[in-house]
């Protein structure tokens, strides 16, 4: 399990001055973190799409932002993140709980359409699934900014 | 009032500072008047993004005022908006939705909002919508004349301030196109945005 300060701490690394969110049960643990943090701005939707219009925004206005949302917030993301990343061509990055993906056993429809979902996208992705892996989150949205390329990484999470 | 009026009224006292991100039947519209640097029209669009994506810029650029004109048919797809506008309290953000009551770029259908389209029922309100969800100043003008007089006012207040302009649809109204390519639209404001 990834904590609120080892998350910041990797945010603080990409230099992310805001995380546009709605959280699930796993992210919202990082909750105090994110809300604490000097440098780090936390802004709360109210649906996931909208998290991909506010983060395109400040992008615009020169801002890091990073989206974070669950993989149902992503299925409820289509529209806003399609106009975003495709439209207008702003490389967005996003951090979404994937759902029951630590638990094969479950049946959980969120996990069965997460990763065909990106893909019909064409969005690359990175699994982050253990807290040594961590550092791949860094690495992965440093390798999307340089390029200005959009990309996402998938936090594993336990059965709903 | 008619829509392209209503807009010149806010064109006449916008300034060089300012941003404006206009959306459907206003975007088509607004782009009549000229395209200023620091115009984001939003065509292609979300619809109902439009706030948000103005909301992002405010935080951004909280030095800066931020325009947006919403379709009515676009706040109803997004309501929830306005709560996520408010609780970032951006003093630096005016919604102002041009109302007229249809679905202008698809043909003039009716919204669940239009009086006619709701038998029986108690008719919507978006400035109470509005002020229930914690916007500080709220106003609504059905008159051009009203809103010239109050239009330096209502964009000089503190925000996030909200606007309903009713205006009448414009009859063959179509979708607004882009004006260029959009991503390169999208690089041209955020240099315009961050460099002026």
């Amino acid at each position: 399990m990834i904590t609120g300060p080892e998350i910041v701490t990797e945010l603080k690394r990409m230099g992310i001055t805001h995380v546009v969110w709605l959280p699930d049960s796993t992210l919202g643990q990082w909750e105090q973190a994110l809300s604490s943090t000097n440098g780090l701005r936390l802004i709360r939707v109210c649906r996931e799409g909208e998290a991909w219009a506010i983060a395109m925004g400040l992008h615009l206005g020169g801002a890091r932002p990073l989206v974070m949302i669950q993989c149902t917030g992503l299925f409820e993301s289509g529209d806003s993140l399609r106009n975003a990343i495709f439209d207008y061509g702003v490389p967005l990055f996003a951090v979404i709980g994937y759902r029951s993906s630590l638990n094969l056993s479950a049946t959980d429809s969120a996990r069965t359409f997460t990763e065909p979902n990106l893909k019909s996208w064409g969005l690359d992705y990175r699994i982050v699934d253990a807290p040594v892996k961590l550092p791949e989150l860094a690495a992965y949205y440093n390798s999307c900014q340089a390029s200005r390329r959009p990309g996402v990484v998938l936090i594993g999470e336990g059965k709903m | 009032m008619p829509l392209l009026e209503s807009l010149k009224v806010l064109h006449a006292v916008r300034t060089d500072r300012q941003v404006v991100v206009p959306t459907m039947g206003a975007a088509r519209e607004w782009m009549t008047l000229g395209i200023h640097p620091l115009d984001l029209v939003y065509a292609p669009s979300a619809m109902g993004q439009a706030p948000l994506l103005g909301l992002g810029i405010a935080i951004a650029q909280p030095d800066r005022q931020v325009i947006v004109m919403n379709g009515d048919g676009c706040m109803l797809m997004n309501l929830g908006c306005l709560v996520t506008i408010t609780a970032a309290a951006p003093r630096n953000f005016v919604l102002i939705v041009c109302d007229n009551a249809v679905y202008e770029v698809t043909g003039q259908q009716l919204t669940a909002a239009a009086e006619p389209a709701r038998p029986g029922a108690l008719p919507v309100d978006y400035c109470q919508i509005a002020r229930g969800s914690g916007f500080r100043e709220v106003h609504e003008f059905d008159r051009l004349e009203a809103w010239k007089s109050a239009v330096g006012g209502v964009v000089a207040a503190r925000g996030p301030t909200f606007v309903v302009l009713k205006v009448e649809p414009v009859t063959g109204g179509a979708v607004p196109k882009s004006p260029a390519p959009a991503p390169q639209r999208a690089i041209d404001f955020a240099k315009a945005l961050q460099s002026t």
